[in-house]
């Protein structure tokens, strides 16, 4: 299959720098004749090489707005996050709700909305949990893709329950058809997220049919002035903002643990804290918790790269804005409703070969040349690590690389 | 066969665990199944973090063969006078500072035991501690 390329590179930008490479998490990125090259095989889609990038040239994947007029009836579903985005005049979903309309769309559904299902469907699965009863939160897609890549086997303990966009899609297909006289492909659904990641999973969902993801830093300007049209008109607004304080709270961390009824939690965020935590909980450290929820971004979704405001800044506006909405909490009888279709796949990025006696052999060629290299890790290869170049070296990736040290290996 | 050798620093043990790091992704490499990578890991964990708290460190080493991975601790600590009563879970002579930081839980061995699928404790008051683990492939 076709890996879905979350994040790409202006080549033109590309200084060739190491920022990127020395930064992702899956050691995707490798230097190759002055430019970033991916291995998408590998791409976690968790958006680090973008926000690191010196020279901007590292992008995220995303739809363009125009793609709205494809559909008779469109309905817009923003992440939670997208709240925090505005100064504190402008701290009040609903108003936020009516500018995102007013970008095109006939109705808005928030992502808000589906979250307190998944947290509702969450709270569910952790009362079926009996013999083994810790949780990982699937909320963060590129935590999700981590896992499967660098930590298999803590696969069995990711939660199984839908993302929230996904949920909120499904309401707001539903409630078009049942509102209008719209069906299927006449009526296009479109996330609104901050992430390269959430781009990668909801594009390929099969879970909910979204019609395209847009990102809120090419809305933004637009949304501001529709926010700004909207406070300086007499008009009144339309009431869009049915989600309550828990499912709002989902744009920082913490939000979801809140909703779960449990204070036996641990949160953690920055793709580096999620790693030390994965390896506690690899390491059988952490296995009296009830629920770990993680989140590659600085404080959560506000700090996706493709948000426009400072996280930290984004929480404290989420914060306030959050504690002005009314604390309620649905309920649904099972969580198997809100289940994914698909199963979580394992995917080892880093094995050698699929024949055992191949792949030690190659292990000892990389572990023979990696003791003959420095051990210093300083990139000038194109490669991460002195390791990832001894590996790249048996998987005949190196293109010509040399170390500066030992030269041609 | 693959011969891994890794000198265990005994002087931080909030940092160890590097010498599992490094044994986890090369048995990535060869494609050792999750599952077991998993409890090597833990098992190998648990031994470095034993070296570090009693022993002031040590050496792993780790044999890696198609059908097998053996891994050896040996350290010259002040060794175990009643290996079965180390084995069992809960006992621990950790210090109450080391226990503060959520280590010394008495979990150590028995975990080691748990998790391979064969154990050898060789131990000796004052000369030190030989650990043997194998697991099957």
């Amino acid at each position: 299959m076709e890996n879905f390329r979350p994040v790409f590179l202006e080549s033109d930008r590309c200084n060739g720098c190491v920022n990127c490479m020395k930064r992702c998490p899956t050691e995707a990125i490798r230097v190759r004749g002055g430019k970033a090259e991916i291995m998408y095989e590998r791409c976690i889609g968790c958006g680090e090489c973008v926000k690191v990038c010196p020279t901007r040239a590292k992008r995220e994947y995303y739809d363009k707005i125009e793609e709205i007029k494809r559909f008779k009836y469109t309905v817009a579903v923003p992440s939670p996050s997208v709240y925090g985005q505005f100064k504190h005049q402008f701290t009040d979903t609903n108003l936020i709700l009516n500018g995102i309309k007013r970008l095109g769309f006939d109705d808005v559904m928030e992502a808000a909305e589906g979250a307190e299902y998944v947290s509702a469907a969450t709270v569910e699965l952790l009362k079926k949990q009996t013999e083994r009863k810790l949780v990982i939160s699937s909320a963060c897609p590129a935590v999700v893709n981590l896992i499967l890549m660098r930590y298999e086997h803590l696969a069995d303990y990711l939660s199984p329950v839908q993302q929230p966009e996904e949920v909120a899609a499904n309401l707001a297909r539903a409630k078009a058809e049942m509102e209008t006289d719209y069906k299927g492909e006449e009526i296009g659904v479109f996330v609104i997220t901050q992430c390269a990641a959430n781009v990668m999973q909801l594009k390929e969902s099969p879970d909910a049919r979204i019609d395209g993801v847009l990102s809120v830093k090419e809305l933004y300007f637009q949304l501001l002035h529709e926010i700004n049209e909207l406070t300086a008109s007499e008009d009144t607004l339309i009431q869009l903002a049915t989600a309550t304080r828990l499912g709002v709270s989902w744009g920082s961390t913490t939000g979801e643990a809140m909703g779960l009824k449990t204070d036996n939690f641990l949160a953690a965020d920055g793709i580096e804290n999620v790693i030390r935590v994965l390896e506690d909980v690899e390491h059988d450290k952490l296995k009296s918790l009830d629920f770990i929820e993680l989140y590659a971004c600085t404080q959560g979704c506000v700090g996706g790269s493709m948000n426009v405001e400072s996280p930290f800044l984004a929480r404290t506006r989420l914060r306030r804005l959050r504690n002005k909405l009314p604390l309620a909490q649905v309920s649904v009888k099972d969580f198997g409703p809100y289940t994914r279709k698909n199963e979580y796949r394992p995917n080892n990025v880093f094995k050698f070969s699929d024949d055992r006696a191949t792949a030690m052999k190659m292990t000892l060629e990389a572990k023979d040349l990696y003791a003959r290299l420095p051990g210093i890790n300083c990139g000038s290869c194109g490669a991460p690590s002195c390791m990832a170049f001894a590996e790249d070296k048996v998987k005949g990736r190196l293109k010509g690389a040399v170390c500066k040290y030992i030269g041609k290996p | 066969m693959i011969h891994l050798r890794y000198e265990v620093d005994g002087s931080d043990f909030v940092s160890c665990g590097k010498a599992s790091e490094d044994v986890k992704r090369t048995l990535k490499n060869i494609g050792i199944p999750s599952e077991i990578i998993r409890k090597i890991a833990i098992a190998m964990y648990e031994g470095e973090v034993n070296m570090v708290i009693h022993a002031n460190g040590g050496l792993a080493e780790v044999e890696i063969l198609p059908d097998r991975i053996t891994i050896v601790l040996t350290d010259t600590g002040k060794g175990i006078p009643d290996i079965p009563k180390a084995m069992e879970e809960g006992f621990s002579t950790a210090t109450e500072a080391i226990r503060e930081l959520g280590f010394g839980a008495g979990m150590g061995l028995p975990n080691m035991k748990n998790y391979s699928d064969d154990l050898k404790v060789e131990s000796r008051v004052g000369e030190g501690t030989k650990v043997t683990m194998s697991f099957i492939l």
